[in-house]
């Protein structure tokens, strides 16, 4: 009872996270913190800890590579590259920002489900091109958009890339979640199934994301028409104030 | 044959090379501390190789984390409104030379020793109808030559040998692809120095700021977690309010587990083992006589639905917001939310229909 009782202790490390995420402190500390917490009373020494940290961060690196992209990136940019993104968005008429980026979604998520991951990514498509052609389309329909439509198109522009990545790579078998799966039950309970079997029960869920967030990304331009709308309601209030 | 560890330490160059161009800006508010943050990390990614390969002391590089947290934490890194700001000599002129003439007012920033600064918005606008469609060129070089890399490198082998280590295709591709889009882009578009291209990397990697560092340490976290034995509590509290005999209710807790354990842990792949261990293989599988194929694979989906929504998945939720410079860093979680509460209600009535 008592061993029971202290293994339920390391949720404390849990908590600070939850707790320190919600107070909005800075992540780094929180997240340091709680794995001091936690390594702490997991019955890790000082030496452990530092360990782990350094064994973490080596074992980890993979996932920083998207600073690679930055320099090509920001180099474009300097050139004009959000501006020409917008330019050629403006140029198709009935491309709303929900269309665009219902449309990137499936892109994003056909393209995951054939092993071509690494196509997009924040730092890849996002930043440079489907957010600055999602904010183009936005100022062509409404002529200027405020901070509160900008953040909201942000989000979503984010959202389609995500949300089309997680649930098209799964449809494909030498994905890691698949070979996790198949390594993980294999090993422990002696089965011995197929990476195409658990990738075809992935289809489902896949069109069934595909629907949810495709319609919701078109719903998305109603959104920013009422949104629109009320920045128009405010403006020109202002600019007889002014 | 090849490993990652070369990537690893382009990386670490790039954030150096950040470090040299921050000392050197005196025009920079937290000069000193961006440039140890950057620095250190450089160097880390260069020791890392050799904590990776057991020939160095893990607990040195575990070191240098905490001094990279401190800086971070305590304020010591970022930009402040003084040096954000584009607004340097000779920025904004683009307007009066005309779209003619960018190259002229082009020039002037780069003169100029802020690290922070680039073209003007009325340059970039001349630019644009100067270089036009050119500019996506370099921006696709990245994802072709990734994709072609990532699909064709695995075929490859020298003397019976792959040339790529496993795993490595995706992570190669991505870094052969950046380094030639950079080469594309300089004879595309001639920037006025050879190190522009670092110069504006720097640009928006001082936008990421900390948040660079965050899915590293997240990572981290999620081991020391299962170490600590996070993961076994968890799924204790989780078995002990499953009703037994009842087959949706063992769905919806195996879903709803999966989903919860992996916002607690940033990481579906951490909540898979545990949540199966606890309810999926035992109750489902074992109990209900269900199909393991469909079973897994479908709360492995549902474990994606907590991904969504959790700042612990940072290279995915938090990552983005910083690329994009977000006031609200948790805007792309809120605009995931509504679809990751549907998508998880689907895969129970998924697994329920398909699975039994």
């Amino acid at each position: 009872m008592r061993a029971r009782l202290s293994r339920m202790f390391v949720l404390i490390g849990v908590a600070v996270v939850i707790i320190g995420f919600a107070l909005r402190i800075n992540a780094l500390l929180v997240v340091t913190v709680a794995g001091i917490v936690t390594a702490a009373i997991g019955g890790i020494g000082p030496v452990g800890i530092l360990t782990a940290f350094g064994d973490g961060f080596a074992s980890s690196r993979s996932v920083t590579t998207f600073a690679l992209v930055l320099p090509v990136i920001g180099l474009i940019e300097r050139y004009g590259l959000q501006d020409q993104a917008k330019r050629l968005i403006a140029k198709l008429d009935k491309l709303t920002t929900g269309r665009l980026l219902a449309g990137y979604l499936a892109i994003r998520q056909v393209t995951a489900a054939v092993g071509l991951t690494s196509i997009g990514g924040p730092a890849q498509t996002v930043r440079p091109l489907v957010h600055p052609m999602a904010e183009g389309a936005a100022i062509k329909k409404y002529g200027r958009i405020d901070e509160r439509m900008r953040e909201k198109i942000k989000g979503y522009s984010a959202s389609s890339d995500t949300v089309g990545v997680f649930f098209g790579e799964d449809v494909f078998v030498a994905v890691g979640s698949i070979l996790l799966i198949t390594t993980f039950v294999d090993a422990t309970y002696g089965l011995s199934l197929e990476p195409i079997d658990l990738a075809l029960w992935a289809i489902p869920t896949g069109i069934a994301a595909l629907l949810v967030h495709g319609t919701r990304l078109l719903l998305f331009d109603r959104t920013l028409d009422k949104m629109a709308a009320d920045a128009r309601v405010d403006a020109p209030t202002q600019g007889a104030a002014a | 044959m090849i490993t990652s560890e070369w990537l690893y330490w382009l990386i670490g160059a790039f954030f150096i090379a950040v470090a040299v161009l921050i000392v050197t800006d005196t025009s920079h508010a937290k000069r000193l501390g961006n440039a140890a943050f950057w620095g250190i990390l450089g160097v880390s990614f260069f020791y890392g190789t050799f904590v990776a390969a057991k020939t160095a002391p893990s607990w040195v590089l575990g070191i240098a984390v905490l001094v990279m947290v401190a800086l971070a934490g305590l304020g010591f890194t970022g930009t402040t409104s003084r040096t954000r700001v584009a607004s340097i000599p000779g920025a904004g002129t683009g307007a009066e030379t005309g779209p003619a003439e960018p190259t002229a007012a082009a020039t002037k920033p780069s003169a100029s020793t802020s690290v922070l600064a680039t073209t003007s918005p009325d340059e970039r606008a001349a630019f644009a109808t100067r270089f036009g469609n050119k500019l996506f060129i370099p921006a696709l070089v990245v994802p072709v030559v990734a994709v072609l890399v990532a699909t064709l490198g695995p075929l490859v082998s020298i003397g019976g040998a792959p040339l790529l280590a496993e795993g490595s295709a995706t992570l190669t591709g991505l870094g052969i692809g950046s380094v030639l889009a950079v080469v594309v882009a300089v004879f595309v578009l001639r920037p006025p120095r050879i190190a522009t291209p670092i110069r504006e990397g720097g640009r928006l990697l001082q936008a990421i700021g900390w948040a660079a560092l965050l899915p590293q340490m997240l990572s981290t976290l999620g081991i020391v977690f299962t170490q600590a034995g996070v993961g076994d509590a968890v799924g204790t509290i989780i078995k002990s309010i499953l009703p037994g005999g009842s087959l949706i209710a063992a769905v919806v807790v195996y879903c709803l587990g999966m989903a919860l354990f992996t916002i607690i842990m940033g990481n579906a792949f951490a909540a898979f083992p545990i949540m199966t261990a606890a309810i999926g293989w035992p109750v489902l599988v074992q109990g209900f006589d269900g199909n393991p194929a469909a079973i897994f694979a479908i709360g492995m989906l549902a474990g994606f639905c907590g991904t969504l929504v959790t700042p612990m998945a940072a290279n995915f939720n938090l990552v983005p917001a910083a690329l994009l410079e977000m006031r609200d860093k948790y805007g792309p979680i809120k605009a995931q939310i509504p679809t990751a509460a549907i998508l998880l209600v689907v895969n129970m009535g998924v697994m329920y229909l398909v699975a039994f």
